[in-house]
C-alpha cells in the first residue's frame, strides 16, 4: 500500500512537471468523464472557483488523465433545477459527478440515482449528506483555533482579543466563532473582551469595530472570519488606538494593506481562508476514486494559509477584489486521501 | 387551420413530441425506461403544482403564492408528516381549508388574488422556515418508496403524469361540478343567477388548488428525500407557464388539464434539452423563454388563422 502511493505521488509529480504521460496509475480513466455540477456563479469566489476548475481540467484533458471534464451551472439557484441537472449527467454518461450543492438535503435524491446507476458523486464546499456521497468538507471550527494557536505563537504574554464574526444564523459563523472559544479555552492567557458581526464585509466590520472600541480595553490581538480585517484595521486607525494583531482573511485588499504595512513598520501576521481552487481538490479525488483509489467518504479541505514569507507571491497572483487561490494537483489529493485514513 | 384552433390540445401535444424528438436525438440514452425516468421524475410535482394554479387560473384568479406553498407542504412534509403522521396529516388538512378560505375571501371582499397571493407567499415562506430552519428532514419510507416504484411497462414519471391528467379531466372537463367552476370563470355572474353560491365555488377551486399543492410538496419529498424551505420557490412561475404552455388562457374559464400537464413536461424537458445542447447558464433561462414565447406565438398564428 504504502509502496503503491509513493508510486502514485511521484508519478503525480512528474506528471504535473509535464513530463510523463499519467499511466502510471492503479487504473487508467483516460476514457472517462467527470461533470462539475454547480449551483450558482454570482460572486468572486465561485467566479474563481470555476476558473480554476477551467485551468486544472483542461490540463488534466491535455494530459490525457481524462476524456471531459465538463461545467456546468445552473440557471437559478434552486435545489430542484440541480437535482434535475444531476439526474441529467447520469443520463449524458458521466462517470462521475462533482458537486457544489445549493443544498445539504434536497439533492438527496437525484444523489442517490447517480449513485444507483454507477456515477461517483464528490460532493465539496456545498456538501450533500446522502451517505453513498463523499465529502470534501472545509474544518471550520479548526480555522477559529488556529487563529488563537497562531495568537499563541506570537503573544507569550496573552492579553484582550476582539472577535469578530460573520453573518448572523449562518451555520459557518457558528462553526468559526465555536473553533477560536474552543481555542481561548485552550490558551487561557487570552480573554475575549468584545465580540461584533462583521458581516464578512470590511465596511460592516468597520462600522461593527468603530462602534465597540471606545468601550474596550487595551486589545492585543483581532480573531476573524475574513472579509473583515481590513475594515478592522481601519476602524482601530480612525480610533487613533494601536494596530493590534489582526488575524487576516486573504482577501486582496487584506493583503494589500498587510504588505503597505509590513513595509512601513515590519507588521507581521498570519492569513488563512478556504481556496476556490477547492473544486480541483474535488476533481482530482474524483479520479481517484474513479480510478480504483480506496477514499474514505469524508475528507477535510486544507487552508490556504499566507504567512510573512509568501504574502508578497500571494498579493502578485491575486486580482483586485478577489481572493487569493490555489490550484490543487493529484499529489494533494493523495495527501488529503491520506490524511483522512 | 380550424382544426388547430378548435382543438387547443393539439399543439402542446406538438410542442411536446418535437422536443422529446430533439432531445432523444441529441442523447440516445433518454430513450429508454431509465432514461425517460430521470428525464421526467421531477416533472411530476411540477405537473401537481401546474394543476393547483390552473384551479386558480379556471376562476380568473392567479396564484403568486404557489411555490412558497409547496416549500412549506415540503417542509411539513420532511418533517410532521415523517415524526407524527397523525398531526402531519392534520396539519396538511388545514393547510388546504386555510387555502379554500382565502379563496372565499378572496371573493367575499372582492380583493384581488394577486395581491393576497403575494402577500400570502411571505406567509408561507415563514411557516417554511419556522418549521424547518436549516435544511433537512427525511421522506416518509411509503412515499419513498411510491415515488421510486418501477412499474411495468411505462416507468413512474410516465405512469404518474397519465393518471393526474386522467383524474384532473374527469373532474374539470366531464364532471358537473367541474363544468360548473369553469363557468365561474367564464360568467360568474350567470353562474350565480343559475342559483350556485359563488363564495362556495370559489373556495372550493381554491381548496382544489391547496390540495393539489399539498401532493406537489409531498412528491417532491418523495423525490428528493429531503426538504428545505425554498425548495419549491421557481415553482409560481413554472407553473404559471405549465398552464399557459398547455392551453390555458387566463381569463374565461379556458383550462385544460391534459394540456396543463403537458406543459409541466414541456417545461422540464426544455431545461434538460437546453442542459444537453451544453448551452452556457447565462443563456439558459433566456432560451426557455424563448421557447415559450414560440410556443405562444405558434398558438396565436393558429387561432387567428382558425378565425379567418
Amino acid at each position: 500500500m504504502n509502496i503503491s502511493r509513493m508510486l502514485l505521488g511521484a508519478a503525480g509529480i512528474a506528471m504535473t512537471a509535464g513530463l510523463a504521460h499519467a499511466d502510471a496509475h492503479s487504473g487508467d480513466t483516460s476514457e472517462m468523464r467527470i461533470a462539475l455540477s454547480n449551483n450558482y456563479a454570482g460572486n468572486s469566489w465561485r467566479q474563481a472557483m470555476l476558473q480554476t476548475w477551467k485551468e486544472s481540467t483542461a490540463q488534466a484533458v491535455a494530459d490525457g488523465v481524462v476524456a471531459a471534464a465538463d461545467a456546468y451551472t445552473t440557471s437559478e439557484n434552486q435545489a430542484t433545477e440541480q437535482a434535475a441537472q444531476i439526474q441529467n449527467m447520469i443520463l449524458q454518461g458521466y462517470d462521475a459527478i462533482v458537486l457544489n450543492a445549493a443544498s445539504p438535503t434536497a439533492l438527496n435524491g437525484a444523489v442517490k440515482e447517480a449513485c444507483d446507476a454507477g456515477v461517483i458523486v464528490v460532493s465539496f464546499d456545498g456538501i450533500v449528506t446522502e451517505p453513498c456521497a463523499y465529502r470534501i468538507a472545509v474544518d471550520f471550527a479548526q480555522m477559529g483555533r488556529e487563529q488563537v494557536e497562531y495568537l499563541a505563537t506570537r503573544l507569550a504574554d496573552g492579553g484582550n482579543l476582539l472577535e469578530i464574526r460573520g453573518l448572523a444564523g449562518v451555520f459557518v459563523d457558528d462553526e468559526i466563532s465555536k473553533g477560536i472559544h474552543e481555542g481561548v479555552d485552550n490558551n487561557d492567557q487570552f480573554e475575549i473582551v468584545g465580540s461584533v458581526h462583521g458581516d464578512w464585509a470590511q465596511d460592516v466590520a468597520q462600522k461593527a469595530v468603530a462602534g465597540i472600541l471606545p468601550s474596550l480595553p487595551e486589545v492585543v490581538g483581532v480573531v476573524t472570519q475574513g472579509g473583515d480585517g481590513y475594515g478592522t484595521a481601519q476602524a482601530f486607525e480612525a480610533a487613533g488606538r494601536d494596530t493590534p494583531l489582526i488575524v487576516l482573511g486573504n482577501r486582496q485588499d487584506e493583503l494589500q494593506w498587510w504588505a503597505e504595512q509590513r513595509d512601513a513598520n515590519g507588521y507581521e501576521t498570519l492569513s488563512l481562508s478556504i481556496a476556490p481552487g477547492v473544486a480541483s481538490l474535488a476533481f482530482w479525488v474524483a479520479q481517484q476514486v474513479l480510478a480504483g483509489e480506496e477514499v474514505p467518504q469524508d475528507l477535510t479541505v486544507p487552508f490556504l494559509k499566507i504567512t510573512q514569507a509568501d504574502l508578497d507571491e500571494a498579493l502578485a497572483s491575486t486580482p483586485e477584489g478577489s481572493v487569493a487561490n490555489v490550484s490543487y494537483f493529484l499529489e494533494d489529493a493523495q495527501q488529503v486521501i491520506a490524511d483522512a485514513e | 387551420m380550424t382544426f388547430l384552433a378548435r382543438h387547443r390540445i393539439v399543439l402542446p401535444v406538438v410542442s411536446l413530441a418535437v422536443l422529446l424528438a430533439a432531445t432523444f436525438y441529441m442523447q440516445p440514452r433518454a430513450m429508454s425506461y431509465f432514461g425517460l425516468n430521470l428525464l421526467f421524475n421531477l416533472a411530476v410535482p411540477i405537473a401537481l403544482a401546474t394543476i393547483a394554479q390552473m384551479m386558480i387560473i379556471m376562476v380568473n384568479d392567479i396564484d403568486l403564492s404557489l411555490g412558497a406553498f409547496v416549500s412549506l407542504t415540503a417542509c411539513v412534509t420532511a418533517t410532521f408528516l415523517q415524526d407524527a403522521p397523525l398531526i402531519g396529516a392534520l396539519i396538511m388538512l388545514s393547510l388546504i381549508l386555510s387555502y379554500a378560505a382565502l379563496g372565499a375571501l378572496i371573493h367575499a371582499f372582492d380583493l384581488p388574488a394577486i395581491v393576497v397571493t403575494l402577500g400570502m407567499s411571505f406567509v408561507w415562506g415563514g411557516l417554511a422556515l419556522f418549521i424547518l430552519p436549516s435544511p433537512g428532514g427525511s421522506s416518509p419510507e411509503w412515499l419513498r418508496a411510491l415515488m421510486t416504484v418501477k412499474p411495468p411497462f411505462a416507468p413512474m414519471a410516465v405512469v404518474a403524469a397519465i393518471i393526474i391528467a386522467l383524474v384532473t379531466h374527469l373532474l374539470i372537463m366531464r364532471s358537473g361540478i367541474g363544468t360548473v367552476l369553469r363557468g365561474v370563470g367564464g360568467n360568474a355572474r350567470s353562474v350565480g343567477r343559475a342559483g350556485w353560491s359563488l363564495i362556495r365555488l370559489k373556495a372550493l377551486a381554491y381548496g382544489l388548488a391547496g390540495l393539489f399543492g399539498v401532493l406537489a410538496g409531498m412528491t417532491l419529498v418523495g423525490l428528493t428525500t429531503a426538504a428545505d424551505a425554498n425548495i419549491a420557490m421557481r415553482y409560481t412561475l413554472l407553473s404559471i407557464a405549465g398552464v399557459i404552455l398547455g392551453g390555458g388562457e387566463f381569463i374565461g374559464g379556458k383550462v385544460s388539464p391534459t394540456g396543463a400537464v403537458i406543459g409541466a413536461l414541456t417545461l422540464t424537458l426544455a431545461a434538460s434539452f437546453l442542459s444537453f445542447m451544453r448551452l452556457s447558464s447565462d443563456w439558459q433561462i433566456g432560451a426557455q423563454g424563448a421557447i415559450l414565447i414560440l410556443v405562444l406565438t405558434a398558438r396565436l398564428i393558429f387561432r387567428q388563422g382558425g378565425r379567418t
